[in-house]
């Protein structure tokens, strides 16, 4: 990126703060408590999924059933993938949206400020409804976070719920996008040119697009299910003339582009955290763009994948079966551009490094266990078996988690204005990647030997490895509580006074300011050279 | 601790197994040594370009000749690895020349076979989880799954088979969507109400072959294993006699 | 960005708004789905939420007006509005795409899969059915529907939609050149003829319900044309009230012919809701 020249703010009206909790927390238009709020909640929702992991894991630990009903099983898998994808990691990089993309592009706030805050107070609304469904008869939705028609209509009264719900935090995610949308197009600092933008902010312009693309197929599909329900309607059931496979290509063409907006802003951070601590520019900027932007196109034409075994007509297996495997090309772009920023650097490894760094490898497992899953007449085996589940917990915890976990040690001195302790961070790290790694890899194993997935119970050959993997999960979910003590730490204070630029080799807007970040930032846009 | 051995994918019982196994190891080494070199360019730079080496760090930032070469040479890969898969797509999705066909029906939580044609034609059953497993399997059941033989793996009437014949099934379902699968075979495929899937095998030797439901069907879904029992044909011309004498060949699924 | 001199970007203050808009949408999906399981509370609070979410919108947007009233919005923030408008837009087009392509898919697909396109599978479920678009599905060959035809009121619907879209334009062009009387005589027009469609559509609703037999539970057929032609009717009459509320506010004297954005919005609006039309007219009546 280029180099900056600031204006150093106003400081008289830069200090105030709005007054008492209402004004600061619930009616604010301040991107900054925005984003606080949605990373809390995001947080909230992670111990909520992460519960519920903590469950399916304790349930398999071993064979047979030992603490859970089956059907209270599947309420559990279902629950937790939705929470943890719409709950956790969606509102997470939102939250990293609000916070920095006005800073790293000079902008006084979000362009929509008081939409930002509908935008927040719709999440709550939308999983306490979720959430809700626990305590109605016949409890949760039980259908897998897919919802797949017939069986989705089988569920009791958590139905209708269960769709508003998803409708709300829809409603909320496309106002988001939007308003991420407006921001970056039109509130750059003068200088600041697409091409000069952070690769964390212009990331966030692809997933806004996929975002506002994509959500509202989501719903149209929902509202299917729920007509089908209630009114008598037969998209999905064959006696009427439709069909319920139909639903699943009307979801997978919202759910492939959904699990990359659950990846392209956790790319866009690893290319800001590489540099910082290698200390060298970041390779391949241009190519990066493209690379983000040929994923996003390719993720539309991507989705029958997921059902290969649906008896899709050939035609349509062998077209999805290279369009995906096309993925690997933009992917490996930005892969190899990571090494080569890191080539010849001189690397040093604070926390946020590290998740980097482990996201590098990581991520790469996890996008090769996908490229296997591409492969048609193969993945008639892996289709829905623990082979699966390891490829996307390998793209999304130590994916978009970990990169969260990155971005969260990065900017944490910006927010608080104090840093976090390096050696709880370091701690957390290392039992995280090394519990993780317990968790899924041997998964991959299960699935391969023909473990089913979403399964409450299975047959004794599979349970060695089901209890590494239990082992290793219950090791990481509480390693995540030191995480949470780091964090709190910092937010009250606790920790060495940070300087408006912690990490030496940074870049940006957004260490131009002070630490903490005041509460109005660019009232006078900086200049960009 | 035999359980630890569980690794890797069967090789299976029939060739279209054996080419999905290779097909599959084939990529998975692709993708290992893909792995291998880009862990070893990481793990170079972690050990040599660190700044505590006192490495003053270089100011490159791009280089169209390798970009070219990063953007062609996986491309080249995914060609090679595009063209034995399409290959074998190609021969599992070809369903012609049946010289039998079994019609498979899913149900909540169970499995009907019906015999479609040829010498066994009219014989149709219930394929349900066996009484032992399903005691077992209840929460609170004082047996452990681990005495139980085949727990979860056993039904009271397997599918009977004949070995080197190549089968064709009808696949569908009755109430929700489920998915009938055997590894050994080299595939799954999913069941669907009010629709017909087709899929076929040809089951080189005689065995018991185990699978289960693979898709998410409801509260029982771990509760409805497949078993294939493979006979030779004289075999099982026998048992389609037998199978004939005995009653009308319809079991009931008293309970269900 | 070329002109160095800045006006400061809006800010608003804290708003009571986005929390009331979430208890709104809280109780419209709670009420909702309470009703739909047959809940005794359902209704109220699916009418509480209503109205707050009523109450929300208005006070919301008079804010908004207020503001722009006062001086503060600089034609910087003006940008803003447009580029939410045009990606909210955007987002009811996929919405819409949703529904266009299960149409598609089950001409192409479904329909000739259970009719037979390949008897040696489907006999076994479907014995000598035989479908043809428009259908009710394999499994109620026994309703009797007819669909619905295209040259009667629904081609004077179109005409009367297309013609709307006309004396918006006009209306904007007039807007464009300040000629304020002209604009509040063609948006009126456009709002009457918004209304006319409405009407002519509930009227067209209930010929198939009580004399085609056409229902949402008539099969597929039913299904789609209720959801896409419902849909859109909802769109329609949003876009009535946004038409409604700009006629207000040219009469108020809101706009200029440089400044009327809140007009070209809800124009905007209306042309998409028109175009959907156009190809709901084609795939769902005409083809
Ligand atoms: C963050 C989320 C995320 C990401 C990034 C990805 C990335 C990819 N996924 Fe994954 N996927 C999921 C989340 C994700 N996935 C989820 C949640 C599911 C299950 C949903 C459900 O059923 O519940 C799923 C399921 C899924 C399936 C369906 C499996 C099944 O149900 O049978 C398939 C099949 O093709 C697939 C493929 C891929 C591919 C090809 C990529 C590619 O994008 C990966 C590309 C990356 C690389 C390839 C590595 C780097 C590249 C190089 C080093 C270059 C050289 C490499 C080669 C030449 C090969 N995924
Ligand atoms: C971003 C998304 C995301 C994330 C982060 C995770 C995180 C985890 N997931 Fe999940 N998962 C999904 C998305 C995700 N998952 C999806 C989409 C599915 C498919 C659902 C479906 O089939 O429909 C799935 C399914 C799934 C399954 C398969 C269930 C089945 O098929 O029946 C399993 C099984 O092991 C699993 C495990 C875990 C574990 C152990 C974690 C861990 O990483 C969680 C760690 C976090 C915590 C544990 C919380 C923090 C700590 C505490 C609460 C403290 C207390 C705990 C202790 C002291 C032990 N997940
Ligand atoms: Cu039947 Cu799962
Ligand atoms: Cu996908």
């Amino acid at each position: 990126m280029s180099s900056v020249a600031t204006h150093p703010d106003h400081g008289a009206h830069a200090a105030a703060k709005p007054r008492g909790f209402l004004r600061r927390w619930v009616l604010t238009t301040s991107h900054k408590d925005i984003g606080t709020l949605y990373l809390l909640f995001s947080l909230a929702m992670f111990f909520i999924g992460g519960a519920m992991a903590m469950v399916i894991r304790a349930e398999l630990f071993q064979p047979g059933m030992d603490f859970v009903d089956p059907y209270f099983f599947n309420q559990m898998t279902t629950v937790h993938g939705l929470v943890m994808v719409f709950g956790a990691v969606m509102p997470a990089f939102v939250g990293l949206a609000n916070w920095m993309v006005p800073l790293q592009i000079g902008a006084p706030d979000m362009a929509l400020p008081r939409m930002n805050n509908w935008s927040f107070w719709l999440l709550p609304a939308a999983f306490s409804m979720m959430l809700v469904t626990f305590f109605l008869p016949g409890g949760a939705p039980a259908a897998g976070w897919t919802m797949y028609p017939p069986l989705v209509l089988q569920t009791g009264m958590a139905f209708p719920f269960l769709i508003f719900a998803v409708h709300i935090a829809g409603i909320s995610s496309i106002m988001g996008a939007i308003n991420i949308i407006a921001t970056i197009l039109n509130l750059r600092a003068p200088g600041m040119g697409l091409l000069k933008m952070p690769l964390f902010v212009w990331t966030w312009l692809v997933t806004a697009f996929l975002l506002i693309a994509v959500i509202p197929v989501l719903a149209g599909a929902i509202t299917m299910l729920l007509t089908d329900q209630y009114f008598g309607t037969s998209f999905f059931s064959a006696a009427g003339g439709g069909d319920p496979v139909l639903y699943q290509h009307i979801f997978w063409f919202f759910g492939h582009p959904e699990v990359y907006i659950l990846i392209l802003p956790a790319f866009g951070i690893v290319s800001t955290i590489l540099p910082a601590f290698a200390r060298k520019p970041l390779f391949g900027y241009t190519s990066m763009v493209y690379a983000v932007a040929s994923i996003a196109f390719l993720s539309f034409i991507v989705w029958g994948h997921h059902m290969f075994t649906v008896g899709m007509p050939t035609a349509g297996t062998l077209f999805f079966m290279f369009a995906t495997m096309l993925i690997a090309v933009p992917t490996g772009v930005k892969v190899f551009n990571w090494l080569a920023t890191l080539w010849r650097g001189a690397l040093t490894f604070e926390t946020p490094m590290l998740f980097a760094l482990a996201f590098v490898v990581l991520f790469t497992i996890g996008g090769l266990s996908g490229i296997m899953l591409a492969i048609a007449p193969v993945d008639f085996q892996y289709h829905d078996t623990y082979f699966v589940v390891a490829h996307f917990h390998y793209v999304l915890v130590s994916g978009s988690i970990f990169a969260i976990m990155a971005a969260v040690y990065f900017w944490l001195p910006k927010w608080t204005g104090v840093m976090y302790s390096e050696r709880l961070g370091k701690l957390h790290f290392w039992t995280s990647v090394v519990a993780m790694n317990l968790v899924f890899f041997p998964q991959h194993f299960l699935g391969l030997a023909g473990m089913p997935r979403r399964i409450a119970d299975y047959p004794v050959e599979f349970m060695e490895w089901n209890m590494v993997s239990s082992v290793g999960a219950f090791a990481y979910g509480a390693a995540q509580l030191i995480f949470v003590w780091t964090v709190i730490q910092c937010m009250r204070g606790r920790g060495k006074p940070a300087p408006a630029k912690p990490w030496e080799g940074a870049e940006g807007l957004e260490w131009t300011v002070p630490s903490p970040a005041p509460h109005h930032t660019f009232h006078e846009p900086p200049k960009v050279v | 601790m035999e359980g630890f051995r569980a690794l890797n994918m069967p090789r299976g019982a029939t060739a279209m197994s054996e080419a999905v196994y290779d097909l599959h190891m084939f990529v998975l080494t692709i993708c290992v040594v893909i792995g291998i070199v880009v862990f070893g360019a990481l793990a170079y730079s972690i050990a040599f370009h660190r700044k505590s080496r006192g490495v003053t760090p270089a100011r490159f930032s791009h280089s169209t000749a390798v970009e070219v070469v990063w953007t062609i040479v996986p491309f080249l890969i995914l060609v090679v690895m595009a063209v034995p898969a399409v290959r074998t797509l190609l021969a599992v999705e070809d369903t012609s020349g049946a010289e039998m066909t079994v019609k498979v029906t899913g149900y909540q939580w169970f499995w009907e076979y019906e015999y479609l044609d040829g010498e066994a034609e009219g014989i149709a059953f219930y394929s349900v989880l066996d009484e032992a497993s399903d005691r077992a399997r209840r929460l609170g059941s004082e047996t452990d799954p681990r005495e139980v033989e085949h727990y979860l793996r056993d039904v009271d009437q397997p599918l009977v088979l004949p070995t080197d014949t190549r089968i064709r099934f009808l696949l569908t379902a009755n109430d929700v969507i489920h998915s009938w699968w055997v590894p050994e075979f080299g595939w799954k495929k999913d069941t669907i109400p009010g629709f017909i899937n087709e899929a076929w095998t040809e089951i080189g030797e005689p065995g018991v072959y185990r699978g289960a439901c693979a898709e998410l069907c409801g509260r029982d879904h771990a509760f409805m294993p497949v078993v294939v029992v493979a006979k030779p044909p004289d075999e099982f011309r026998r048992w389609v006699a037998a199978r004939h004498d005995t009653a009308d060949g319809e079991t009931s699924v008293a309970g269900r | 960005m070329s002109n160095e001199t800045h006006t400061p970007y809006y800010v608003p203050e804290a708003s009571y708004w986005p929390i009331v808009g979430s208890f709104g949408l809280l109780g419209l999906g709670l009420g909702a789905a309470g009703y739909l399981q047959g809940l005794a509370w359902g209704m109220p609070v699916l009418l509480l939420g209503a109205a707050v979410t009523v109450v929300m919108t208005v006070g919301w947007f008079a804010d908004v007006i207020r503001e722009r009233a006062a001086g503060l919005y600089s034609p910087q923030m003006a940008r803003s509005f447009r580029w939410g408008m045009i990606w909210f837009i955007f987002s009811e087009v996929m919405f819409f795409a949703a529904f266009f392509g299960a149409l598609f898919y089950v001409r192409v697909f479904a329909v000739p899969w259970l009719g037979g396109e390949d008897p040696a599978t489907s006999r076994f479920l479907w014995d000598g059915v035989v479908l043809s678009w428009p259908t009710a599905g394999p499994g109620f060959l026994d309703l009797d529907f007819t669909p619905m035809a295209a040259w009667g009121l629904p081609a004077v619907n179109t005409l009367i939609l297309l013609t709307s879209g006309v004396t918006l334009a006009v209306a904007h062009h007039a807007m464009r050149h300040g000629r304020q009387g002209r604009v509040l005589v063609f948006l009126a027009a456009t709002i009457v003829l918004g209304a006319l469609f409405l009407g002519i559509q509930i009227y067209e609703y209930g010929h198939a319900w009580r004399d085609l037999g056409l229902r949402p539970d008539t099969g597929i057929y039913g299904a789609l044309f209720y959801m896409l032609t419902g849909f859109h009717g909802l769109h329609v009459w949003i876009g009535v009230i946004m038409l409604a509320v700009m006629l207000v506010r040219v009469w108020a004297g809101h706009f200029t012919a440089g400044r009327h954005f809140g007009f070209e919005a809800a124009a905007w609006y209306w042309h998409f809701v028109d175009v959907v039309w156009l190809g709901l007219f084609l795939f769902v009546y005409v083809l």
